[in-house]
């Protein structure tokens, strides 16, 4: 589909002429929106298949990498968190937060390697490569997971810690309700906006991460997708990448501000 | 009566075991003196840069010197980490690379930060319709996820580092301009932009004078920790195929071959992945510390 470097002018305008490129660009841009619109995305310039059809192909196992590896980041990211946050000052706080930073400073591919290394090759508890079922996702999910369960255990702190601080804890502890209780009750709901704000700011991470996963792990993929896209300057697929992440990206963090304006009465007024 | 109806509402106090001391405070400034995590990560910092510089000096060997003699050595007392595929000495490489991985990370950093501080500056302190053309920019930028425009960056200039640390840089501005923007935006509300206002200090003057001092070690921060982040996305290129070109010896390269033979000879990627985590983490922990320093407050 695409023409050679030094083809004939004559060969590159017929080509230019085909994908539309000799038109103005507002009429190009409202051909775009019109097909856009009508779900579709044109087709592979490398492989000729209709871009709708990769995309839809390669969206759920990154979907399914991209949930576990979300279910592993707020499991592991709130807990050290929380932990950092009722021992602060202590060893456990530093401790937490000194691994949290270790996921976050680890590359996911060092990661992905030391773990198949240790849970695939020398105890063989877990299959290496490959997807499918949900022993394909531990591995990959996990690691992908610690690599963005940092960010939100540094947030949970400081969230917390900001609660915690404020009057109304106080008289929480004086009228005798047990440390977890006001955990659980009066400071976890406070400070959960921010956090879901920056695990939905993580969205736009978790895709760069997945294109590296997906490697490690001989996934399919939309990271992989991604990264064969632009190496192979697929213009119709990687747009369609575009236009479906920032999608996923925009709806995701619209998710977070209305569970933000559902839980916080203060934000209604 | 009142007493009773207390006691009805709150139970008696019985002894609850504490979670531990809890926070009374807000947070507070540390001063970087007394922070020992940060010290010891600025030192580990010092020293490997230290080291990296002086590779010429120090290094038992040149980098790229092949001895097919020597393929995959373990380490041992010539080669204190062994040798690669091509038996060149691990250790040298290393040394070398580190100005490259170093590099890189800095001068995305820089690339990320300088940008970023202008864009957050001007975005913060101006009227309504130039701070929503560049805080809609940004959002925009932010829904297009990073490694598409760094991985386009680095396609459009070739496979270079320079284009790598360009690349990462570019992609790391939106991020910087929210947070200095955000920065500014709280500094501008403070009296003293008022007083100079009211003696008659121009608008460019209060930028800079007055705004920017006071939104430099937030910016400081962030560019900071951009350079881990930057370190890490570059060893991810690298890992897709797009970032150093192959035999450089910058850590993710090396991490990248020594993947290939990891069962023979580990000690190449073991090496190299370490010193990637060991250094990411040194600078996310001066990151921090410096943050604990200037300000506390700060969500990064």
């Amino acid at each position: 589909m695409l023409v050679r470097a030094g083809a004939p002018p004559q060969a590159i305008a017929e080509r230019r002429a085909q994908i539309g490129w000799d038109r103005p660009l507002t009429e190009q841009y409202a051909r775009f929106m019109w097909s856009t619109a009508r779900l579709n995305l044109g087709e592979s310039w490398i492989t000729g298949r209709r871009v709708t059809q990769m995309l839809s192909e390669a969206a759920w196992p990154t979907l399914e990498l991209a949930l576990g590896a979300m279910l592993v980041a707020i499991l592991v990211g709130a807990g050290l968190g929380t932990l950092a946050a009722s021992f602060r000052g202590t060893w456990l706080d530093s401790g937490a937060m000194i691994a949290a930073l270790l996921g976050v400073s680890t590359p996911v591919a060092w990661s992905g390697l030391l773990a198949l290394l240790i849970f695939s090759v020398a105890l063989g508890w877990l299959p290496p490569m490959g997807s499918g079922d949900i022993l394909h996702l531990i591995l990959p999910a996990t690691v992908l997971g610690l690599a963005s369960a940092g960010a939100i255990a540094r947030l949970t702190r400081a969230g917390l810690l900001d609660v915690l601080t404020e009057p109304y804890i106080t008289v929480a502890r004086s009228k005798g309700l047990p440390g977890r209780l006001v955990l659980a009750r009066h400071v976890w709901p406070m400070a959960l906006p921010p956090v879901l704000t920056v695990i939905a700011l993580q969205f736009g991470f978790l895709l760069g991460g997945a294109a590296v996963t997906e490697a490690v792990f001989a996934r399919q993929g939309l990271g992989r997708l991604v990264v064969e896209a632009v190496l192979s300057q697929d213009l119709p697929v990687i747009q369609g990448i575009i236009l479906l992440s920032a999608s996923v990206y925009s709806l995701v963090n619209l998710a977070a501000d209305a569970l933000h304006w559902l839980l916080d009465p203060r934000v209604r007024e | 009566m009142l007493r009773e109806r207390r006691r009805f509402l709150y139970p008696i106090p019985t002894r609850h075991p504490l979670p531990s001391q809890w926070p009374t405070g807000k947070p507070e400034r540390k001063p970087l003196s007394r922070n020992v995590t940060a010290l010891t990560a600025m030192t580990f910092l010092i020293f490997v840069s230290a080291l990296a510089l002086l590779a010429p000096v120090v290094a038992p060997a040149h980098p790229m010197q092949v001895n097919t003699a020597a393929q995959l050595t373990s380490p041992s007392r010539t080669h204190l980490l062994g040798t690669d595929l091509l038996g060149r000495d691990v250790l040298s490489r290393l040394l070398y690379g580190g100005r490259l991985t170093l590099g890189v990370g800095l001068l995305a950093a820089a690339v990320a930060a300088l940008p970023g501080l202008m864009l957050g500056l001007i975005a913060g302190f101006s009227n309504s319709w130039i701070d929503s053309l560049i805080t809609r920019t940004m959002d925009v930028l932010l829904a297009i996820p990073y490694l598409l425009l760094a991985l386009t960056i680095v396609a459009l200039m070739g496979q270079r580092l320079e284009g790598v640390a360009f690349g990462i840089g570019l992609a790391g501005i939106p991020g910087t301009v929210r947070v200095v923007r955000a920065a500014v935006v709280s500094v501008r509300q403070r009296p003293f932009v008022l007083a100079a206002r009211s003696v008659g200090c121009t608008g460019t003057r209060i930028l800079w004078r007055h705004i920017l001092p006071n939104v430099a070690g937030t910016a400081l921060v962030i560019a900071t920790l951009q350079v881990g982040w930057a370190i890490l996305n570059a060893s991810a290129l690298t890992f897709l195929g797009v970032g150093a070109p192959p035999g450089v010896p910058e850590w993710g390269a090396m991490l990248n071959e020594g993947r290939l033979y990891l069962r023979e000879a580990p000690w190449v990627a073991v090496a190299s992945g370490s010193m990637l985590t060991l250094t990411v983490l040194a600078v996310n922990l001066v990151g921090d510390g410096l943050r604990d320093a200037i300000d506390p407050r700060l969500r990064v």
